[in-house]
């Protein structure tokens, strides 16, 4: 069943409910105005954008998860993303790295490309996560509840699966203005002096 | 024929300490010696496989992809559009299926061409041998940190030890 249109938060505002429970955790952002959204809302050396390779951001979450055990690692993912690297949730979810908190903020379309609709409108992506072997899965699109269940997830062993229901508002946000190269070091650096 | 041990050993002497990828049969001794010491974190497809190589050297990992060469053509999109623009390194080591057309058909494109795929890509490569083992790996390293980009290492049938089908 689809959430009612009138309590789904905004990307924007999902995403700023999660900005505020975190610290110094890392975060692997897909590609898309995803990325470019959380560079205008919320930048920090410990976020990585990505510009490219649609479908793979929660691999790269996955293989910074098991670089640093000791800390827990998330990824902001979209419905087209997950649908296109699906495979990765079978790999976190035989891997069950504790320390992974996949977000994916739904919105039913590629946002990014004209709204074409997704298939995420008729397969209920959490379900494929838990399935995969996620450990913690939950559906989400109110504000208290998307700010209840990250809370849990950031103090619970995981891999998490965070589905957020959302609508199709974009931010009028530009391009990630960091060079990639140049955020390549700068992750880098903040990832070492956070294992210090 | 280099001894599948040999081979991780090299590799780990050159700072190598995360190993992913996806199976391959000429690679499968190799797998084998990476399973047995709990080096290796596999992969389900080879553009995930170097997705997840890139997130453990942005943990300050050194990591291996093993892939078949027909993964090369599923990981294309990741390493021009993550590992070159990122500068994200990693070695790779692919084996060389369909080298002189001598391979199920299915691997004879892939095989013809792959050299001048990864040159087009600006990839460097170069060909193990059992002779060469030492320069290749050193060579690996070298260009690893020179340039921070992917660098490959081409196995042909043979070179390696592998488990016996």
């Amino acid at each position: 069943m689809r959430p009612e249109e009138g309590v789904m938060q905004s990307r924007a505002q999902a995403m700023q409910a999660v900005f505020g429970l975190v610290t110094d955790q890392p975060i692997i952002f897909c590609h898309g105005m995803l990325a470019r959204e959380a560079y205008k809302l919320n930048d920090r050396p410990q976020n990585f954008y990505m510009i490219g390779s649609a479908g793979g951001a929660a691999s790269i979450g996955l293989g910074l998860a098991l670089a640093h055990p000791e800390k827990k690692v998330l990824v902001f993912d979209g419905d087209g993303n997950v649908l296109m690297g699906m495979s990765s949730l079978a790999t976190i979810g035989g891997l069950k790295p504790k320390n992974l908190i996949h977000v994916v903020f739904d919105n039913e379309v590629y946002g990014s490309t004209g709204n074409q609709p997704t298939y995420s409108r008729l397969i209920r992506l959490d379900h494929v996560a838990k399935a995969a072997g996620y450990v913690n899965v939950e559906r989400v699109w109110e504000r208290e509840d998307i700010v209840y269940e990250c809370k849990s997830m950031l103090n619970q062993d995981g891999p998490s699966f965070l589905l957020i229901k959302v609508n199709e508002q974009i931010e009028d946000a530009d391009r990630v203005a960091v060079e990639p190269a140049d955020m390549t070091k700068r992750f880098r650096a903040a990832c070492e002096s956070r294992k210090a | 024929m280099i001894e599948s041990d040999d081979f991780v050993r090299a590799l780990e002497g050159i700072g190598c300490n995360f190993f992913t990828g996806v199976p391959d049969m000429m690679l499968a001794g190799i797998i084998d010696v990476l399973g047995e010491r709990r080096l290796y974190t596999p992969a389900v497809r080879e553009d995930e496989a170097l997705t997840m190589a890139a997130g453990a050297f942005l943990g300050g990992k050194i990591p291996v992809v093993l892939m078949e060469n027909s993964g090369l053509g599923k990981a294309m999109n990741v390493l021009m559009s993550l590992n070159l623009i990122y500068t994200i390194p990693c070695v790779m080591v692919i084996s060389w299926r369909g080298f002189e057309g001598e391979d199920a058909s299915e691997h004879l494109v892939m095989g013809q061409t792959m050299p001048q795929l990864l040159d087009t890509i600006r990839i460097p490569h170069r060909t193990l041998s059992e002779q060469t083992l030492d320069h290749d790996v050193q060579w690996t390293a070298k260009t690893f940190m020179e340039q921070r980009i992917p660098v490959a290492l081409l196995v042909k049938k043979g070179v390696v030890k592998t488990l016996q089908p």
